[in-house]
């Protein structure tokens, strides 16, 4: 029922992607994020769809697997893929009243598409292949630098890990909930806007109160194990880059210099 | 039978790294006013399968009949096979959610279809029932102790009437008393109403005290369907299970191997009193 929901969701297999250093793969999701918006031209699109095609085939996580995370942005897609569509001025294919369709609406909105989708895909990538442990740790690591500025980087990557950890239990607790309300009668498919929301009460709230009591015994469990925040804290498995992460880094930089290339040489060709 | 499961399979999470066949090859029926043990150990299936038998899980493969009617077929209405198939979930003090108690049982009549008196009787029944008189009609469930708290959320299911009560382990996480009351009080439903129940439960000790016929789940396959005294002499293969006999079983396994006359089918203590007291006056 709620199966779908992939972000932040790790697959357990085993894979070179699973066996990088976190850091490595926060920092290729960054890359690949950055070379999206740098992309305007159909030939780095092409090199860009080879570097994610291999990630995945990397990754040894099925396809499909992925794409479910896209259910959570179609709304999302197909609002800014149909205003560039619409909206975009030039010159125009195909006209309905005061609505028409351009050529370069079509170009726009075809690239704002694959943009967002492969911005989803890369991002799940990294999330599927990464424990959200390894995730945070990663990112405590990288943003180090910011405790000078008396940033609490370890409070809140510990937030962040304690978030994410949650997300499948809650997940599995809606499931549960969902499921005894429907034992009792309870319909949560049918009914108009109105009618749904007040039948998501019996869900909610139960839903709340587990997760308070959650967060509770969290806090105890804690606090029982003397955590007293990231001053002095240590590391049971400090992060280490390894070889392949010198590699996979080299790899990024060649990937980076041909995108920014590719549009350098567009730039000047116009 | 009121239902008949046939050869139903089921995975979670087909085609994917968390594949899991959690059902295999499962085939059974139960009676109208039988009361049925479901044992087996955690992650061995007897959730799975009892959220197939109200139709909250759909059988990756199989066929599942109430009363002689495929509950598959198109068309089959699931709202109301829920109200006749009552499930009463691992701690379902976790789903109270009104402000008070009475107004919380009314919640599943109310999605029956029936009208504030008629819901407002049926949950008086079943609050009386779990032995809650008016004075907890209109207190916060959320302020009740866990034995009271959980009584309430099975009233909630009994005020839909149903004739089949499935309860996944009731006394979970409760005290001695606790449990007990909440056994007792099945069990004069199942006396009193000729309810059919389904009891899933680790405790043998009370399997072997209230039920006629106990289901073991081994892997996700149903491995004994028998009385309680059948089952409790494969003891040693319970085990292997993770499983175990009572207490008693013990006992008087133990006696026959040092050669006492005594019959090893007994279950209870009660049982196991009267047969030593036979013993003795011969």
């Amino acid at each position: 029922m709620l199966k779908d929901i992939t972000l932040g969701q790790y697959y357990p297999v085993d894979s070179i992607l699973h066996k990088l250093d976190p850091r490595t793969k926060l920092f290729g999701t960054m890359v690949f994020i950055i070379s999206l918006f740098i992309a305007n031209d159909i030939w780095a699109y092409v090199i860009a769809t080879v570097f994610l095609a291999a990630a995945i085939k990397l990754s040894n996580v099925p396809l499909k697997f992925m794409v479910r995370g896209l259910k959570a942005i179609v709304f999302l897609l197909l609002i800014s893929v149909s205003f560039n569509l619409f909206l975009t001025p030039g010159t125009a294919v195909v006209s309905l009243g005061f609505l028409k369709i351009t050529k370069e609406g079509i170009i726009v909105a075809g690239f704002m598409g694959i943009r967002l989708i492969y911005l989803v895909v890369g991002s799940s990538i990294m999330t599927l292949t990464t424990t959200p442990n390894q995730l945070t740790d990663g990112l405590e690591k990288s943003l180090d630098f910011l405790n000078r500025f008396r940033v609490p980087v370890h409070e809140v990557s510990m937030m962040m890990s304690i978030a994410l950890r949650f997300i499948p239990i809650l997940v599995e607790e809606t499931d549960k909930i969902m499921k005894a309300q429907m034992a009792r009668g309870a319909d949560f498919e049918t009914g108009n806007l109105i009618q749904k929301a007040k039948n998501m009460i019996p869900l909610l709230v139960p839903l709340f109160i587990s997760a308070f009591r959650r967060a509770t015994d969290l806090a105890m469990a804690m606090e029982a194990r003397c955590y007293r925040g990231g001053e002095g804290r240590t590391k049971m498995k400090p992060l280490k880059y390894g070889n392949q992460d010198r590699v996979t880094y080299l790899i990024y930089f060649l990937y980076l210099a041909i995108i920014i290339g590719l549009r350098i040489l567009r730039v000047q060709s116009f | 039978m009121v239902i008949k499961a046939e050869h139903i399979n089921y995975i979670y999470g087909k085609g994917t790294a968390f594949e899991q066949h959690a059902l295999k090859d499962v085939n059974l029926e139960i009676e109208s006013g039988e009361f049925v043990g479901l044992i087996g150990h955690t992650g061995s299936g007897k959730s799975t399968l009892i959220q197939h038998l109200n139709g909250l899980l759909r059988a990756t493969d199989g066929k599942l009949y109430y009363n002689g009617r495929n509950i598959y077929e198109e068309g089959y209405d699931m709202r109301a096979l829920r109200s006749h198939v009552g499930l009463v979930f691992q701690y379902p003090e976790h789903q109270l959610f009104e402000i008070d108690v009475f107004t919380d049982v009314c919640f599943g009549p109310k999605n029956q279809g029936l009208n504030k008196e008629a819901a407002a009787k049926r949950a008086k029944e079943a609050l009386t029932m779990v032995g809650l008189d008016e004075s907890y009609y209109k207190r916060s469930p959320f302020e009740l102790s866990g034995g009271q708290k959980r009584r309430v959320a099975i009233a909630g299911v009994l005020a839909m009437n149903p004739d089949v009560l499935i309860l996944d382990e009731p006394t979970a996480g409760l005290d001695p008393k606790g449990r007990d009351e909440i056994l007792d009080q099945i069990k004069r439903l199942h006396e009193e109403r000729n309810m059919t129940i389904i009891l899933v439960s680790h405790s043998m000790e009370d399997v072997a005290r209230y039920v006629d016929r106990i289901l073991v789940m081994n892997q996700g396959e149903k491995v004994f369907d028998d009385t309680p005294k059948e089952v409790f002499q494969h003891y040693k293969e319970l085990e292997a299970m993770g499983l175990a006999a009572p207490e008693i079983t013990y006992v008087v396994q133990t006696l026959k191997s040092h050669g006492v006359p005594i019959d090893t089918s007994i279950t209870t203590i009660e049982e196991a009193r009267d047969e030593i007291i036979r013993l003795l006056g011969k």
